[in-house]
This record gives C-alpha cells, structure tokens and sequence, in this order.
C-alpha cells in the first residue's frame, strides 16, 4: 500500500508542497542584499539613529560596492533597494560607477561628494532594515504599509496604497459571484435532482460540457457575445428592449456574468448530489402533517439541502478568489483581482518578494475563510459529496 | 351504526401511464375506529391506495369521501391524515421533540401547549425524556415510535400506516405490532395499514382487505379470511395450504364431492357455485390434517418423505401415490414419537376444512 501511495506522495511534495514552501519563504527572503553587502551588514547595526553613520559604516559600503562593482549583482541589488526606497537604484548606479578609492581618508566625505542621498539618514535607514538575511518589507507592502526612517510601521502615501483596496474587491467580486451562483444553481438542481432519469442525465450533461470545456475559451467566447456589436446586444437592441448598447464586457457586468457562468458548474454539481439524496418521504411526512408547500420549502426541502450549499458556496468563492484570467480578459482596469497582480509581479516586474507576499496573504484569506466556515457549519459538511 | 363510514372509495382507478390500471374500481367504506389492513403482493395497488387516501397520488377517475366530504383533489397538507411511513421519514435535522412537535408548530398551537402535547406523545410511545436526541442517535424501533408519535400528536382521525415495521427484525416487530395493536384499542383512532406480511395483518386487523391485480379479492375479518377464504388466491396468500387437484363430481345439500386426480374422492365446502365435472382445486391448512383417519369425512393415504422440526411443531413432508406432496404441522407435544421417514400414513381431516375452488 505504502510503495504504491510513494510516487503520487513524492509527486505532489516534488511539485505542490515543496514549490508552495518556497515561494511562501520568497515573501520574507532578503538574502540579497547581505549576500551583496556583506561588510556593511555586519558593521550597521552599531549607527544608532539620528545623525548620520560613523565612518566605519561609509567604509563597509565603499569596501562591499568595489567588489560589486561592474557585476550583474550590482543591477539585482539596486533593483531590490529601489522597491524599499524609489530613486535608490540611481543613487546606487551612480555611486558605482564613480566610486572612491578604498583609501580616502573620508569615505562618509567621498561619497556624498558622489551622491548627497548618503548625507540623508533615510536611506541609511532603509538599509539597516534591509541588511538582515529576512524581511518584513513585502509582507508590510502587500498590506500598504512601510517603515519609516524610525523603523515604526506606518501607512504608505494614499497614491501608493493599492493591495487593501485590491484584497476588498477582491473578497467583494468573489461573495457577489457566490451569491449569483447559489441563486441560479439552487434551482437547477432542484430540478435535475426531480427530474426522471432520462432528463436529469441531459441535464447534467448541459452542466457538465462547459464544465469540460477551456475556461479560456469560454471566456473569450464571453468577451465576443458581450462586445458593444455582439450577440447580446444586438439581440437585445433587435427585441426592442434597448435603443443603444449597453458595456457589458471590460467591466465589473462582464466579470459577473464570465465568472458566473464559469464557476456555476461547482455549485450545481455538490448541490445536486445532496438534493438527491434528500427523501421524498421527507417532503411527503412534512406535508401529511399539515405544511404548505411553501413551509415544506423553507422547514425541510431548504435546510436538509444546505450542506450542498455551503459545500457549493465554499467550492465557489475559494475558486472565485484565486480567478485571475477571467477577470484578466473581460474586466477593466479596476475590476482586477488578487491574482492578476500576482501574475503581473511574477512575470513583468519580476518582484518576486512582493508577489509571494500578496500570494500568502490571499492563502491566509482562503485559509481563515475555510476555518469560519468549518466552524459554522461543520468542517463534514464542506466536503464535496 | 354510523350515518357514513368515515372514509368511502367510489369507483377509484389509478393509472400512471394511461394504459394500465394500478387500482381497478376500487370500492372501500373503512369505518370509524376500525383497524383495517390492506394485505397483498407488492404491485397489487394496495400502496396506492394508501397513497390516494394520504393525498400523495390523486385518483385518475372516481372520488374519495373523508367524514362525507369529498377529499379526492385537496392536497395533503388539507387533510388532517396522520402517515406514518415504511421508513420514518424523521426530518434528521430536528431534535425528537422537534419532530413530533412539527404538525403542532405547523398549526400555531402555543410553545407551552405544544411542549406538553409532546411530552404526553413521547411518553406514549415510552419515549419519554428521549426528546433532546436526534433521529439518527435511536434504533430502529425507536424511530418508529417517534414517527408513530409525530403521526398522532396532533389528534387526527384517521393514520394511516405504510409498512411501519418492514426495516424491523422479526422480534422487534412481533413486539411493536402488539403495542401498535394496544395503541389502537387506546385511542380508538381509525387506522389503515399496508403490509405484505400476512401474520402480521392476522394478528392486528379488525378486517383484512387482500389485494392482487389493483382489486379486492376479499373484504374479511381475518378470522373469516383464514377459515373461509373466498378464492384460490386468497387461500394461498394467507396462511399455509395444501393443494389437491381433481374434478367436481357434483353437489350434495352444498356439500362438493370431488374427484382427486389420482382416484381418491373427497368431500368439501365449495367457494361459489361450481358445475360438475369442472377441474378443481381443494385446499387444506397443514394444521388441519391429523394423523389417523377414523372419525373423520376425509382420508388420504401417503408416505412419509421428510420430518422437519420447528420447535414448537413438527412439519411433515408427505408423498402422495399420484407425486403431489402433502403438508402435515403437528403440535410438539409431549412424549409423540415422529412417524418415521418411509412409513406409510393414513391422514384425515373433516369437510369443514376443505375448501373447494374452481381451478384457475
């Protein structure tokens, strides 16, 4: 048993687990910069805030930049500071580029002569709190906050402070996408878990086949039915209920009605499957006994139905918060979530750090999400049956 | 006697496709306080009919009557008919006592009011103080008793019973169909019930109504059924049964002589009028032969194939010279010797006990 289990163990340490641990670490990782500047790292910690460094501390960094100087390493580690404090890179460039000899008798002198940032505590400061081997740095940026010169952790300016915002909308997109699909799945599973067998396996099938099909796909075909001329419009226009388009598409509409449509399948399949299960003797008993229709609904139909909803919903809304290509293609610019601005970190701005930071942050969501649930309804019951 | 029974079927068909009837003209007066079974193989239409009655399947021509009125179209939840069904069907997301407490809540009795109605059905059910349990944490027969409670908590006049006690083990259910049966003497309640199992509709009912093929085959006390069951069907369903085929010779003051395939006559009571020379079949209860022919109108001569012991009876197994076999239950009484395996046996057995049916 145990020999047969080990490859899909190994396989999914190999390439789940392990790369998941990497790149959580990526969030707090700052090896580059002590690994950059390895005497300044040492000899820091001995400025004590206010004035300026003594000038062991100017003589590290002349020492560590001569070494650097002319490498690829010199290029990552400007970039790195530059995240930290806007306008290092320059200050670090051109510090490089005319640095002073190892023996001047004043280093402190010789480099601000080069750069008069070096005579600004601030920078000193940032990179103090950037010379350790981790780092709060991204964590802090991924929730819109910094250090300041005096290392307490305060807001970033209201023009910078964009991953709340994000996260909110991002919680808000996904609730608005789980309540649209309960809405609409609850009834049609109802129906498919009343129907004969014969309908119900068509049915299932118009579940199933844009469940199968390419979520690229379907979204693009979304991007095309609701464009100003498409088909949505036009036969909306051709019916007499609208004189002009309505944008649908490169909005938040558009995103609803893409994600709707993309995760409906994830709540209707876990809903029927519980509805199926449900007696009809239940319903029969309720209504022998004197209930409505309406109460039977309300009293037995709807709560022997929750846990598919909630296992639904659960499905639902973690999938939703992770939605990055959807929103990517039919969304505006301010109808992107989480998960673009990970790609966009990943893959554009190479900033690693931050995009591992944002990632934790939104499995921290997905977790404490998960855990409330479980904790009201019942961890059982968010299995999907 | 009453003005009207309580519930009356008038012409009652029932068909799902269209084509063929489930419940064929289906005439049934249940009166007030009676303990009715409707007793037949499954696919009879006796479940059906139960179903028709509860409002869960609506008669596709005829009407039914409740108290006089004409209930054959009013939803269920109308009726005012406690159900109790074959498995319980207790909502599993409710407490007992929220359970039974349902056709109160349902009808806005007040808290107070419908706690103490609870409570005295929980105790009649000897549930008492299991109110705060959920369904799943009972057995089986306590299940059915809270299903039973929920059906008569709130006071109707008639329940019906759907196989209450088909998922029980055999003693369990031997025990609940005697407090069912005290329950009803109790209360009084008229009370209709579906079952397959004959014994069981013996022991309970004020009158049994066996069906086969959507109709009654007969409307009896079941003392009546089992002595005298009007058809051949009838016999074989209820209770056991030995068949001997033969031919009417004829009749003598209402007295059928008949003709056994093998040569032996016999003389028995006929079921309806049948002509001579008409192929028939006599039917004997195995408790009604006894070993020994003197003194008795019928004699058969037969060897004895196999004894079976069943405790408290033996069966004997006995071989005709035609190759039919015979079935004898004897009581285990005391110091008998069982007939030995091989010996040849006179039995006997009175015209009173053998009922003649035209064969079918």
């Amino acid at each position: 048993m145990l020999a047969l289990m080990a490859p899909s163990v190994v396989f999914v340490c190999l390439v789940f687990v392990l790369p998941i641990a990497l790149f959580l670490f990526r969030a707090v990782d700052n090896s580059d910069v002590p690994r950059a500047l390895p005497k300044l790292a040492l000899v820091i910690g001995t400025w004590n805030d206010g004035e300026l460094p003594p000038e062991p501390v100017y003589r590290a960094l002349v020492a560590d930049l001569t070494v650097l100087r002319g490498s690829p390493e010199l290029a990552i580690l400007a970039r790195r500071l530059n995240y930290a404090l806007p306008g290092f890179r320059g200050t670090l460039t051109r510090t490089g580029r005319m640095l002073p000899a190892s023996d001047v008798p004043s280093a402190k002198d010789a480099l601000i002569a080069v750069d008069a940032k070096w005579a600004d505590p601030e920078i000193w400061a940032v990179l103090r709190q950037q010379s350790g081997p981790v780092t709060d740095f991204f964590l802090l940026t991924a929730l819109d906050r910094k250090r300041d010169v005096a290392g307490d952790i305060v807001p970033v300016a209201g023009d910078q402070a964009i991953f709340i915002d994000l996260y909110g909308r991002t919680l808000w997109v996904s609730l608005g996408v789980t309540l649209f699909c309960v809405i609409l799945g609850f009834p049609i599973a109802a129906a498919m878990a009343r129907a004969t067998p014969a309908t119900a396996n068509w049915m299932l099938l118009g579940v199933l086949v844009p469940f199968w099909t390419s979520l690229l796909v379907r979204t693009t075909a979304w991007v095309i039915l609701l464009q100003n001329e498409g088909l949505v419009n036009r036969a909306l226009i051709w019916l007499g209920v609208l004189d002009t388009p309505l944008q649908l598409v490169f909005n938040r509409t558009g995103v609803y009605i893409a994600m709707v449509h993309v995760l409906l399948p994830y709540m209707i399949l876990p809903l029927y499957s519980v509805m199926k299960g449900i007696q009809q003797s239940h319903l029969r008993a309720a209504s022998s006994l004197g209930a409505s229709p309406l109460r039977v609904f309300f009293t037995i139909y709807l709560p022997l139905s929750m846990p598919g909803v909630v296992a639904g919903a659960t499905l639902v809304f973690v999938s939703a918060v992770g939605f990055y290509v959807t929103p990517a293609l039919v969304g505006g610019p301010r109808d992107q979530m989480i998960g673009y601005f990970i790609s966009y970190f990943t893959n554009s701005a190479v900033n690693w750090g931050l995009a591992s930071a944002l990632g934790a942050f939104l499995l921290l969501l997905v977790a404490i999400t998960y855990l409330i649930l479980g904790k009201l309804v019942g961890f059982d019951r968010l299995k999907v049956r | 006697m009453q003005p009207h029974p309580l519930v009356r079927f008038s012409k009652v068909d029932k068909s799902y496709d269209g084509v063929s009837c489930v419940v064929k003209s289906l005439d049934l007066d249940i009166a007030r306080g009676e303990f009715l079974t409707l007793l037949g193989p499954s696919g009879s239409g006796k479940t059906t009919t139960l179903m028709m009655l509860a409002g869960f399947e609506v008669p596709t021509a005829g009407a039914i009557l409740l108290d006089g009125r004409d209930i054959t179209h009013l939803p269920p939840h109308k009726r005012g008919i406690g159900v109790v069904f074959q498995n319980y069907a207790l909502f599993p997301h409710m407490s007992v006592a929220e359970n039974v407490a349902y056709p109160l809540t349902v009808r806005g009795v007040d808290k107070a009011e419908a706690k103490r109605r609870v409570d005295a059905a929980l105790d009649m059910v000897k549930l008492g103080g299991f109110g705060g349990r959920r369904p799943a944490q009972l057995s089986g027969g306590q299940q059915q008793r809270v299903a039973l409670a929920r059906a008569l908590v709130f006071e109707p006049d008639l329940v019906l019973l759907d196989e209450p006690l088909g998922a029980l083990d055999k003693q369990l259910r031997e025990r609940m169909q005697y407090e069912l049966k005290q329950l009803h003497e109790r209360l009084g309640k008229t009370m209709v019930y579906v079952t397959h199992d004959q014994s069981e509709a013996l022991t309970m009912s004020d009158r049994i109504a066996v069906f086969d093929d959507g109709k009654i085959q007969q409307l009896a006390p079941p003392t009546e059924l089992y002595e005298k069951p009007s058809s051949l069907f009838v016999a074989e369903f209820v209770g056991e049964n030995n068949r001997l085929e033969g031919t009417l010779l004829g009749m003598d003051a209402g007295i059928a002589r008949v003709k056994l395939d093998d040569g032996v006559e016999l003389r028995g009571m006929p079921a309806g009028n049948i002509a001579a020379g008409v192929k028939i079949v006599a039917s004997v209860r195995p408790e009604r032969l006894a070993l020994g022919g003197e003194g008795h109108a019928n004699r058969l001569s037969l060897t004895v194939e196999r004894v079976v012991f069943h405790g408290d009876a033996l069966r004997l197994v006995l071989r005709r010279k035609g190759g039919g076999e015979v079935m004898v239950k004897l009581p285990n009484a005391a110091k008998a010797t069982p007939p030995e395996r091989g010996s040849t046996l006179e039995i006997g057995f009175d015209l009173a006990d053998c009922r003649i049916f035209e064969a079918a």
